[in-house]
């Protein structure tokens, strides 16, 4: 079962945090190497402001262009896109990247729900969805979906988040395949897709 | 692990057909047409009024559209986003102020074309600007909406007072001269707008995907609603923005919209790359 997943070629990791997520997601960018041959995609709850702020950090974890897109921007492999604030990011059918501002999903806005639905629609088996640190539910439902697509579905150990509460409500769902300690999950990634 | 069974290729595909039918027959019932609209999105909120609703599928969502027009109006109301405030983006506001207005105060007379208004709040935003630079007596607003509830609200200008203190502050980081609170009244739980910021703006219903152009503008705003269209349709509205322009006319567009991906880039200049303001070329070189 747990490998039954793995079948065709990884397009997309997508990934989702809310409390604690700074440090998870420079943890995780760090182990990705420079050849990383799927897309990543990733929501961190935040404030609305004008700028992504996020992005700009994690580009000094990260070997692969960190980019905070526009409506429409194609999603390339080896790239990695951060929702930005006030925005919740959707993969459209034409691989790009397509922006809402419709209803905040779980108080939130981007929302990981909305990232991980329209994910599991467009990729179907070829992504894998990792819930991170977090102090609410969001995410939960769309890893379950991912999961129903056939896709890969990870949480980061509610031992290892700050915040254990978003990965316990998607292991309690049963949307999670593999439960990864935080140091494990970056490396995981680079050897899932070799 | 949860039992549930998998939802193959096949399902989604019918789903996204189901979708398709969906927004033919709300166009052909009630000329409403987000056809063009991204589907991700479009997906994501038909989805969500599905599952409120009770019904098993969207093709039976479709029977109830097409026979019970409160139930239609409910499913536009998730479809069209209304999300808006006063001087949402302050620092664009600050950015039309410094680079925009000084070259409207050489224009004898200035139209200006709110496309996507929602609810009105940036109109009066404008308004008020127009105003404090004493540009508004020679100003026409042209304010227009698909959603016709929407434009109600608009043309009433009554507003939650508890937003409120988030406009005042958005007004000053926008370079607001006076107080917002000179141009309203507070009654209640509501902020009414000054009778006299109407004088010169022009509600009417337009739709941006099948209505055609309007006319000789020297500024066009439309924020945040060329998201919801898919790049095609980006392309049309972009071309119906261009042909609704004077030369050297400005285009204000969203801080996360793009002129790149719809293909008429070459028609426009850059005047703010990150606050995405625009001018239409003025001349052809050939």
């Amino acid at each position: 079962m747990r490998s039954g997943a793995m079948v065709t070629r990884m397009e997309a990791v997508v990934m989702g945090a809310s409390w604690g997520g700074l440090n998870a997601y420079s943890r995780i960018l760090t182990s990705l190497p420079a050849h990383f041959p799927a897309a990543v995609l990733l929501v961190q709850h935040q404030n609305a402001s004008a700028d992504n702020r996020l992005a700009w950090l994690l580009r000094r974890y990260c070997r692969l262009p960190v980019i905070s897109p526009r409506d429409k921007e194609p999603i390339r492999a080896g790239h990695v896109y951060v929702a930005p604030p006030g925005y919740h990011m959707l993969v459209d059918r034409d691989r790009t990247v397509a922006l809402s501002m419709s209803r905040p999903v779980h108080f939130s806005r981007p929302s990981i729900d909305e990232l991980f639905f329209s994910a599991g629609h467009i990729y179907g088996g070829n992504v894998i969805g990792v819930v991170l640190t977090g102090a609410n539910e969001d995410g939960a439902e769309g890893l379950d979906y991912i999961r129903r697509r056939g896709g890969m579905t990870l949480a980061q150990s509610p031992a290892s988040s700050e915040a254990p509460a978003m990965p316990e409500a998607a292991i309690a769902k049963g949307a999670v395949r593999e439960t990864l300690d935080l140091e494990r999950i970056g490396p995981y990634l680079a050897g899932a897709l070799p | 692990m949860n039992s549930e069974q998998t939802i193959s290729d096949d399902q989604v595909n019918l789903e996204d057909i189901e979708i398709r039918l969906l927004l033919e027959a709300i166009y052909q019932r009630y000329g409403y047409d987000f056809r063009g609209y991204s589907q991700a999105s479009m997906r994501r909120r038909v989805l969500h009024r599905l599952s409120m609703s009770g019904l098993p599928s969207v093709l039976r969502m479709t029977e109830h559209v097409l026979r019970d027009r409160q139930f239609f109006v409910t499913l536009l109301n998730d479809l069209t986003i209304n999300v808006t405030e006063m001087y949402r983006d302050p620092e664009f506001y600050r950015a039309f102020r410094n680079e925009v207005v000084p070259i409207l105060k050489t224009f004898p007379f200035i139209k200006i074309w709110h496309a996507g208004c929602a609810t009105g709040e940036e109109i009066y935003s404008m308004a008020i600007l127009l105003e404090e630079e004493q540009l508004y007596e020679r100003a026409m607003i042209y304010a227009t909406d698909i959603d016709k509830n929407v434009l109600t609200a608009a043309k009433k200008g009554i507003y939650s007072i508890h937003a409120f203190k988030q406009y005042a502050d958005n007004y000053r980081r926008a370079g607001g001269r006076h107080s917002l609170s000179d141009y309203t009244t507070a009654r209640y739980d509501s902020v009414i707008m000054d009778q006299r910021l109407k004088r010169n703006i022009v509600f009417a219903d337009h739709d941006l995907a099948t209505d055609q152009v309007f006319g000789e503008m020297h500024v066009i705003l439309c924020r945040n609603v060329l998201i919801y269209f898919d790049r095609q349709l980006q392309g049309r509205v972009i071309q119906l923005f261009s042909e609704s322009l004077d030369m050297g006319g400005f285009l204000c567009l969203g801080t996360k919209e793009s002129l790149r991906f719809s293909g008429n880039e070459e028609a426009f200049e850059v005047v703010n790359k990150p606050l995405r303001i625009f001018r239409k070329t003025q001349l052809h070189r050939t």
